[in-house]
Formats: C-alpha cells, sequence, structure tokens
C-alpha cells in the first residue's frame, strides 16, 4: 500500500540553520505515529513541512500521493494542521470561523455544528474568538481541523492548554480519527499519555529521525 | 466552489471582521476628515484655493486611508496565525487576492462617499459631470484595493510592514492619483469630454493591477 507520508533524506533549512537534517520517514493511512524528541528537534518544523507551509531544500517528500519538491499547495485540502495557534480571527464567533474553513475546504457547512457538538464547542458557538480561553481556542482549532474532514491530521502539542475534560475529548477523537483510516502524526512532549494513543514513537534529535521509522504493516493502535 | 464563490468568501469574511471592529468608520474615516480639515484650515479659503486643490487634497486622504486599510486586512492575518489557516484553506490563491481586494474597495467606495460629501460640504465644490467622476472613482478604488493588496501581502511577515507598505506603495500608486485628481479636475469644472481620457488610464491601471495581483499573489503568501 502507497504510503500517505514518504519522505527520504529531507533536508530543511530555516534560514542557514537545517531544522530537518536528512530526515526519513513512512506513515501508512490509520498510523497514529507519535513524534517525540526535544525542544528544537524538528517536530514543528517537520509538521509544516508536511504540511507544504515550508520547502523542502533537498531530498524526496511525498504526501498523499504529491511530491512536494514540486507542488506544496494541491494536498493542503486533503489535510488539516493544529498548531500551537488556533488560525482563527477573533472578531468572528466560533461557528463563524469553523464555517469559513468548512467553506474554503469544500466540506458541508453541516458537518461545521457536528465539529463543534463533538468538542463541546456548541454552547459557544456565538461566541466571539477574541473571548474564548486558551483551552477553548485549541478545541475549536482541532474542530476545524475535524470539520474539513482530513485524510492526514497534524497535530503540533494538542495536549498543550487542555482542561481534563478536554484532553479526553482529544484521545477520543484521536481514537476515532485512526479507526476512521486518517493518518495522525502527533507531535508531544507528553509522552505518557500519548504513546497510549500511538501505533508507533519516532524520535526526532536535531533534525534526524530515529526509532521505528518506516510503517508496518496492519499497524495495531496501542491504547489502554 | 468556483472562483466568484471563493471570492465571495473571502470578501464576506473580511467584511464581516470589519463590521464587527469599525476600524473603517471609527479610525479611518475620522482620519481621513481630520486631513481635509486641517488642508481647509491651512489654505486660504477666500481665494478660491480650497476650490483649486480639493480634487488633489481628496485623493491624498483617499491614499492616507488606503493605507491604513490594507495594513488593517493584512493584521488580521497575522494574529493567530491566521495566513497559516489562510494558506491550508484549499481556497485559491487569486480568490483570496481577489476577495481581500474586494472588501478593502468596498470600504473604501464608502469612505469615499463620505469623503466627498466633506469635500462638498468643506470646499464649497459642486459635482457637475456625475457620470466620469463616479466611473474615474471606482476605477481608482480597485486599483488602489488591488495594489494595496498586493503590497500589503508582500510586507505581511516583515515586522517593519507599517513603514514598508507606505514606502513601497505610494510611488506605485501615484498613477492613480494623478489620474483620479485630473479626472475630478475635470468633472469639477464641468468640462467631463476632459475626464475620459483619465478614466482610460485609471481603468487600464486597475485592470494590470488585478491581472498582477491574480498571478503574484499567490507566490507573495507562500514566501511572505
Amino acid at each position: 500500500m502507497q504510503p500517505v507520508v514518504r519522505l527520504r533524506s529531507i533536508v530543511c533549512l530555516l534560514g542557514r540553520f537545517p531544522a530537518l537534517a536528512g530526515l526519513d520517514l513512512d506513515a501508512a493511512a490509520g498510523e497514529v505515529v507519535l513524534l517525540s524528541g526535544g525542544n528544537g528537534a524538528g517536530k514543528t518544523t517537520l509538521l509544516r513541512l508536511i504540511a507544504g507551509l515550508v520547502a523542502v531544500h533537498s531530498g524526496e517528500a511525498e504526501v498523499l500521493g504529491r511530491d512536494l519538491t514540486r507542488d506544496r499547495r494541491s494536498h493542503r485540502r486533503e489535510l488539516a494542521l493544529v498548531g500551537h495557534e488556533s488560525a482563527c480571527y477573533d472578531d468572528l464567533t466560533t461557528r463563524e470561523n469553523v464555517d469559513f474553513a468548512v467553506r474554503a475546504a469544500g466540506a458541508s457547512p453541516d458537518v461545521a455544528a457536528d465539529a463543534l457538538e463533538q468538542l463541546g464547542l456548541a454552547p459557544l458557538a456565538d461566541v466571539a474568538h477574541g473571548r474564548l480561553s486558551t483551552g477553548q481556542r485549541r478545541r475549536l482549532a482541532l474542530a476545524i481541523a475535524l470539520a474539513r474532514g482530513p485524510k492526514l491530521l497534524l497535530l503540533d502539542e494538542p495536549h498543550a492548554g487542555l482542561d481534563a475534560e478536554g484532553r479526553a475529548v482529544l484521545d477520543e477523537v484521536l481514537a476515532a480519527a485512526s479507526e476512521d483510516g486518517r493518518t495522525v502524526l502527533l507531535a508531544s512532549h507528553e509522552l505518557d499519555r500519548t504513546r497510549a494513543l500511538a501505533t508507533r514513537e519516532v524520535v526526532l534529535t536535531a533534525g534526524r529521525a530515529h526509532g521505528s521509522l518506516a510503517a508496518e504493516p496492519q499497524p495495531e493502535p496501542a491504547r489502554q | 466552489m468556483n472562483l466568484a464563490q471563493e471570492v465571495g468568501l473571502v470578501a464576506g469574511k473580511d467584511l464581516r471582521i470589519e463590521r464587527r471592529a469599525r476600524v473603517t468608520l471609527q479610525q479611518i474615516l475620522p482620519f481621513g476628515a481630520i486631513v481635509l480639515l486641517l488642508f481647509a484650515f491651512a489654505l486660504d479659503p477666500d481665494r478660491g484655493v480650497l476650490r483649486r486643490v480639493a480634487p488633489g487634497l481628496f485623493w491624498v486622504a483617499v491614499l492616507l486611508a488606503v493605507l491604513l486599510a490594507v495594513s488593517r486586512a493584512f493584521t488580521i492575518e497575522t494574529e493567530h496565525a491566521a495566513r497559516d489557516g489562510l494558506r491550508l484553506s484549499g481556497l485559491d490563491p487569486a480568490a483570496i487576492f481577489l476577495g481581500k481586494a474586494a472588501a478593502i474597495a468596498v470600504q473604501l467606495v464608502v469612505l469615499e462617499a463620505l469623503l466627498a460629501a466633506g469635500v462638498v460640504l468643506l470646499f464649497d465644490v459642486s459635482l457637475s459631470s456625475i457620470g466620469p467622476l463616479v466611473l474615474a472613482t471606482l476605477a481608482a478604488t480597485v486599483g488602489l484595493a488591488a495594489t494595496g493588496t498586493l503590497y500589503g501581502v508582500l510586507a505581511v511577515g516583515l515586522r517593519m510592514r507599517e513603514t514598508l507598505v507606505p514606502v513601497l506603495l505610494l510611488p506605485v500608486v501615484s498613477p492613480v492619483l494623478l489620474g483620479a485628481t485630473r479626472a475630478w479636475e475635470a468633472a469639477i469644472d464641468g468640462a467631463p469630454s476632459d475626464a475620459w481620457p483619465w478614466v482610460g488610464v485609471l481603468s487600464v491601471f486597475a485592470v494590470l493591477a488585478v491581472g498582477a495581483g491574480m498571478l503574484a499573489f499567490g507566490p507573495l503568501l507562500e514566501e511572505a
């Protein structure tokens, strides 16, 4: 089966600094890959590179069947990235932010309400993003990501800022995403929690990947 | 979604944000009005000077307002990394460009109508040839909005964007200032035949600005 993500000898420079230095990685459909490693190891850059937000300087990068060295835009409608910030607009309400993202992605507007319900944001649907707490903004970013119906979900420290209820909801969402056949790449420092959700862990050190780099056939989710 | 629907989605989003924030009405319009008032105090109103320079003053006020409107249009994309959301949205970059330019143009039209009323009242000007005056204003507005959007995205990722945008933008839109001022002078003097060539110049500038923006906005959005 063709991997959803296939990276070979990837080098990515941020200015003159090699944020990724010869990285290899495969991820198959339905896998939940945990990216671990210290600060500055390259986890965020790797997720942004897979999303097409930063350029590949050398190496082979194929994501969702597209060669990112030639085209890093056309696969974006099939993925979602939840980064450190919500990528939302302060003066739009929770519902309006989700509606905008869903309509832009060409998905059905009906899924926006479902996503808000799933993340426990329905009571805040008419509250402006600028009035939400940090944790509520994280939930909103996740709701938008799910509402877009992505094949590939990229999550950068998704548990950060969430309360206990939010973390539990996130864990359920990750489990459901994997069961739906979505590929999840998850960068996190909360290893005790996320290892239980992941099918595989890849450790990044100074822009290189170590550990189980290749997708294993028919991975079995390891959950608590 | 087709291009027109995507343009409507982006423009609708920006105008909804503006309607809530009211930056145009509460900050940019008073700024334009103050510019007109200051010139009214500075120049001698008894010798018909104000009437002669009214078109130029009007368009200088509009031009300064454009700088604020463009800055505002891209400030909302830098907060909470909304620009990443826009890049990942799946929207055609040309549609993003046209949508943002359309939203700026709508705000400018409202602003121009109010400032024109101010010019008529303050400077004792009668607008006799409405046809060329309106067409010149619309063509100039489209040109200014398109050029402003293009230069706005160019500077969006830079710390010095507030000072860089005026330095880059003002020389480029000087033909608009010239053409629109001449067209207004002709319209005020009751010589519409003198206004039409300037309407043509402004229309050509507008078409070129829109075309260049549709081509260049995508790469600039990626690299900014």
